[in-house]
């Protein structure tokens, strides 16, 4: 269990990581935005089931931490994006070169 | 207070993730890409107060980090609602 638990925690580290490398490496404000909220949240949630699986006397405070992650972090990032779209940024579109 | 082996590339990861989105909320290009930084931040922040509560080994952090991220997103929708002017 308790390798289970430091499993779960790493590949939740990572996927924070890998999201913080897509905020830096995108080339819009939009792509950055679902880089920097989907794999974050994820990575989250798995750093929550890892110390949950750790410590099994933390599950009450962990789901609730859990679920207002879950509940907020898309509501916040979806209501940037909004504003974002109402305020006139644009959107990146790919350069061709032969055209 | 023990680091593990895997708590100790957990913290490393959690730092290098913080410093990647610490280098766009410094060099971003507009103002909408330093808060969509700031917004990554803060729930990279809330996940590493979440991994500090198991290596203290205290239930306390558990109410820091809810904390945290309450205030957090309150600023983050506060902060849209400024950058989208006095309607809606």
């Amino acid at each position: 269990m308790n390798l289970l638990a430091d499993v779960i925690l790493i590949i939740g580290a990572l996927f924070v990581f890998l999201g913080a490398l897509g905020l830096l490496r995108m080339p819009d404000v939009y792509n950055r935005i679902q880089a920097g909220t989907k794999a974050v949240t994820l990575g989250s949630l798995c750093l929550l089931l890892g110390v949950g699986l750790n410590q099994p006397a933390w599950w009450p405070k962990l789901l609730i931490v859990g679920l207002f992650i879950l509940l907020t972090n898309p509501i916040g990032s979806s209501t940037l994006a909004r504003a974002f779209h109402k305020t006139g940024v644009p959107v990146w579109r790919e350069k061709r070169s032969e055209t | 207070m023990t680091i593990g082996f895997a708590d100790g590339i957990v913290l490393g990861l959690l730092a290098l993730a913080s410093l990647f989105a610490l280098i766009r909320l410094w060099m971003g290009p507009t103002s909408a890409d330093r808060i969509v930084a700031a917004d990554t931040l803060s729930v990279i922040a809330t996940g590493g107060i979440i991994v500090l509560a198991l290596i203290f080994d205290s239930v306390l952090y558990l109410d820091v980090a809810l904390l945290y991220g309450v205030l957090a997103f309150v600023g983050i929708v506060a902060l849209a609602r400024a950058i989208e002017g006095d309607r809606a």
